[in-house]
């Protein structure tokens, strides 16, 4: 360091002292004004410390005068938005599930509010592209096991499937034919033969003791052809869409034990229009009847 | 032994004792005074073509048919268009303005690299609006030395009078200034109604207010402060400019020595230069420096000081160009004493062009991509969850969304169809019980200047399936200008 009174010839004022090369940095004062906006930003952090939640304590923080938060403004936003498509809620409110998907505008809404509400309560077990799972099924397919028209799925929804605590629930039981020992091992074997070949995964003919089995024990719910009734939710067995997996092992384990697939009523937890917007979105998924 | 000595004496030195050393400057007020001249003419002239081009471009109109805004310059940011004649751009076409952006820059070096800071000097806004604020200061305070008496005067009824007169003319300056700023974003005449009848929106309010502040601050008190200490373009241009740039130049192989008593000094027999020190160049300059230091970074060559001298010159019957445009290269070959031709400034060196490559590059690739654009475009997105769904029937789906952007401002008839897929069907939602196969043609109507969203499914049957994944492509053609767009997906197997 040199002594760093040392002024500039040319210029006139101050060098710092440091020096590179012969090259000396000029110390030149700040014009006052931008000090001034130094003070000005000092007044206004000490404002906003006033206003707005600024300064952390031990537990929390300090609110500010003007009673801020960001969720605040979140839901404040939320209502806003609610209220300016209170006209558009209301109707599909009170519309009929066919005159929301007849209407464009109805359609569009009701559709992406049904987007998001699925993406809140319906993942969880159907997937986050409605894509399904084992034992949950893929809703985006053309294969209803309690039908796939817009009232159907509404009423689906509604009251769930097999929910004990829904007097409208929709239900059936299938028996579970080994464990209660309705049918033998070898039988349940030959039966699983003959329901393969129904998809057309096994060849057997109709005269076989699986197909009597399967007439005596299945038929009843399932049709003489396996074509499934959804009075029951009995599955299509002539299908190629097998909601526990198609494969021998599985469909042996399914006859053994049965299948009986719960899903919860909405109608307790969710309002008219919310049920309404999932029927819709489920609908619209490519498989809607 | 004197009790003094028990106590230590400190070898330190107070941080303040330098007098010298300020920390912090004030503004030493500048009170330019009005000359005539070439450059002064032309200054008035580029002032008043800026203060035109962005007081009236909002208020001109474009026809653009029913279905689009019809005024010239609009960025309509509600609705993401941005209408400049012509043109029109989309949002995803803002490289457009990226490619504006660039060209600017590059002709700002170019312009900086020839003739030095003529963007400074002449149309940079602040000059612009400064020097619209010192006519009005002028117009009712008078010229410098009536100021700078009214500034040291006592307050009296008319000072307090020329005053207030002055802040509200440049009030008023600032409030067109801001007001006129909102009209680009929005229909002109319907804002302008809606402003004054306090229906426009807050933001128009809040913009004006912010503009209106700035302007009168910048243009009113800040003046020179925003160039020496605010704007980095200074900075900047000191790397931009070279010996052959021209800058304002007080030549001073003529006017040293300089003296304000001409007569004396000849008479002793002493060497006189041509300056005769009388300081137009200084009370002229709206920086407030003294040019014939040399170069410096205030100077933002308006060439103000260029006139007045010029004019001294012409009173004492010297030649002009005691101060004037020159480059360094000039500069210095006068100073060896060699002859010197009529400044001009050397357009062809290696620097320059590059920057005219440059700068007629991306201008003609944006030429050229705007000529050749489609107004038609198809986007396809395929359902990524799930990527394919197997139906009751062993067939698989596909999901897709067709978006296609009608771009221009007029109601299209088109015709979609999707090819490159063997035995598929397409089913479209909203057209019940309708399948289209590869090629068949699917007529749609296109909404004028927007974007119409399909919902596609197509579906290969069990028997039919390929043994892997399978490139295909929609297409849309519009029917009237055989527009047309082609857009590769895939169709997936696997979920």
């Amino acid at each position: 360091m040199t002594n760093s009174n040392e002024i500039d010839e040319i210029s006139g004022t101050n060098t710092t002292g440091h020096e590179w090369d012969g090259i000396r940095e000029l110390d030149t004062p700040m014009p006052r004004w931008w000090l001034y906006t130094f003070y000005i930003t000092i007044i206004w952090a000490i404002g906003y410390s006033i206003l707005y939640p600024a300064i952390p304590l031990l537990s929390g923080n300090t609110k500010g005068t003007l009673g801020y938060s960001s969720r605040g403004e979140l839901a404040d936003s939320i209502t806003a938005a609610q209220q300016g498509q209170s006209q558009l809620r209301a109707k599909i409110t009170a519309s009929s599930l066919q005159d929301i998907k007849a209407d464009p505008q109805l359609f569009s809404y009701a559709k992406a509010g049904g987007q998001a509400a699925f993406k809140v309560n319906c993942v969880q077990c159907h997937g986050s592209g409605a894509e399904g799972a084992k034992g949950n099924p893929n809703l985006n397919d053309d294969d209803w096991l309690w039908g796939g028209s817009l009232d159907a799925i509404y009423q689906t929804i509604s009251h769930g499937i097999r929910f004990e605590q829904d007097d409208d629930t929709r239900t059936s039981e299938m028996p579970a034919f080994g464990r209660d020992e309705m049918l033998e091992p070898a039988q349940i074997d030959q039966l699983t033969t003959f329901v393969m070949s129904l998809a057309g995964k096994e060849q057997q003919d109709t005269s076989s003791t699986g197909a009597k089995l399967f007439k005596d024990n299945c038929a009843s719910c399932h049709g003489d052809k396996g074509a499934g009734n959804r009075d029951f939710g009995a599955p299509s067995l002539a299908d190629q869409i097998w909601l526990y997996g198609a494969d021998k092992a599985t469909i042996v384990q399914s006859i053994h034990n049965s299948r009986n697939g719960v899903m919860p009523a909405w109608s307790h937890r969710l309002d008219e229009l919310t049920i309404k917007q999932l029927a819709i979105y489920v609908h619209s998924l490519g498989g809607g009847e | 032994m004197s009790e003094q000595s028990f106590i230590e004496k400190f070898e330190v030195t107070a941080v303040n004792k330098d007098g010298s050393q300020k920390l912090f400057q004030a503004p030493k007020k500048i009170y330019p005074k009005r000359v005539e001249g070439t450059f002064r003419q032309l200054k008035w002239v580029i002032m008043t073509l800026t203060l035109a081009v962005y007081y009236i471009t909002p208020w001109l109109r474009w026809d653009r048919g029913p279905f689009a805004p019809d005024q010239a310059v609009l960025v309509d940011i509600a609705n993401r268009r941005f209408y400049f004649f012509f043109i029109e751009i989309w949002p995803q076409e803002f490289f457009y303005v990226a490619g504006l952006l660039i060209m600017a820059g590059i002709g700002l070096f170019l312009v900086t690299s020839v003739w030095g800071r003529v963007w400074c000097g002449y149309a940079c806004p602040q000059t612009v609006w400064v020097d619209l604020f010192l006519l009005v200061e002028r117009f009712v305070e008078g010229d410098r030395n009536q100021r700078i008496k009214l500034d040291e005067s006592k307050w009296s009824f008319s000072k307090l009078k020329k005053k207030f007169l002055k802040h509200s003319a440049w009030l008023f300056i600032a409030l067109l200034t801001g007001g006129a700023w909102i009209f680009y974003f929005a229909d002109a005449p319907t804002l302008a109604r809606d402003f004054f009848t306090f229906n426009a929106p807050l933001v128009a309010y809040t913009t004006v207010l912010i503009l209106t502040t700035t302007t009168y601050l910048f243009g009113g008190f800040m003046k020179e402060q925003v160039c020496t200490y605010m704007c980095p373009w200074p900075r900047i241009q000191a790397a931009m400019l070279d010996e052959n740039s021209l800058v304002v130049t007080y030549n001073d192989y003529r006017g040293e020595p300089r003296t304000a008593h001409q007569k004396q000094a000849l008479a002793s027999g002493e060497p006189v230069g041509d300056c005769i020190d009388c300081n137009k160049c200084v009370v002229v300059c709206p920086m407030g420096i003294d040019i014939r230091d040399g170069q410096q970074l205030e100077c933002i060559t308006c060439a103000l000081c260029i006139d007045a001298c010029d004019g001294v010159m012409d009173k004492i019957k010297k030649p002009r160009g005691l101060i004037s445009y020159a480059t360094l290269f000039e500069y210095d070959k006068a100073m060896a004493g060699e002859p010197v031709e009529q400044s001009v400034p050397i357009l062809f060196r290696p620097r320059t062009l590059v920057y005219s490559a440059i700068w007629a590059l991306a201008g003609l690739s944006m030429l050229f991509v705007l000529a050749t654009r489609s107004r038609l475009d198809v986007n396809v997105l395929h359902d990524r969850n799930p990527l394919a769904v197997q139906l009751k029937d062993g067939s698989v789906r596909n999901g897709y969304t067709v978006k296609i952007l009608n771009m221009e401002p007029k109601q299209h008839k088109a015709l979609l169809k999707f090819d490159g897929l063997a035995n598929a069907k397409m089913r479209l939602e909203g057209m019940k019980g309708q399948v289209f196969t590869a090629g068949d043609l699917v007529s749609l109507d296109l909404e004028p200047d927007q974007l119409h969203v399909l919902k596609v499914y197509i579906t290969i049957g069990q028997s039919h399936l390929p043994n892997s994944d399978q490139d295909f492509y929609f297409h849309a053609e519009i029917l009237k200008s055989k527009e047309q767009h082609k857009t590769n997906t895939k169709f997936h197997l696997k979920k």
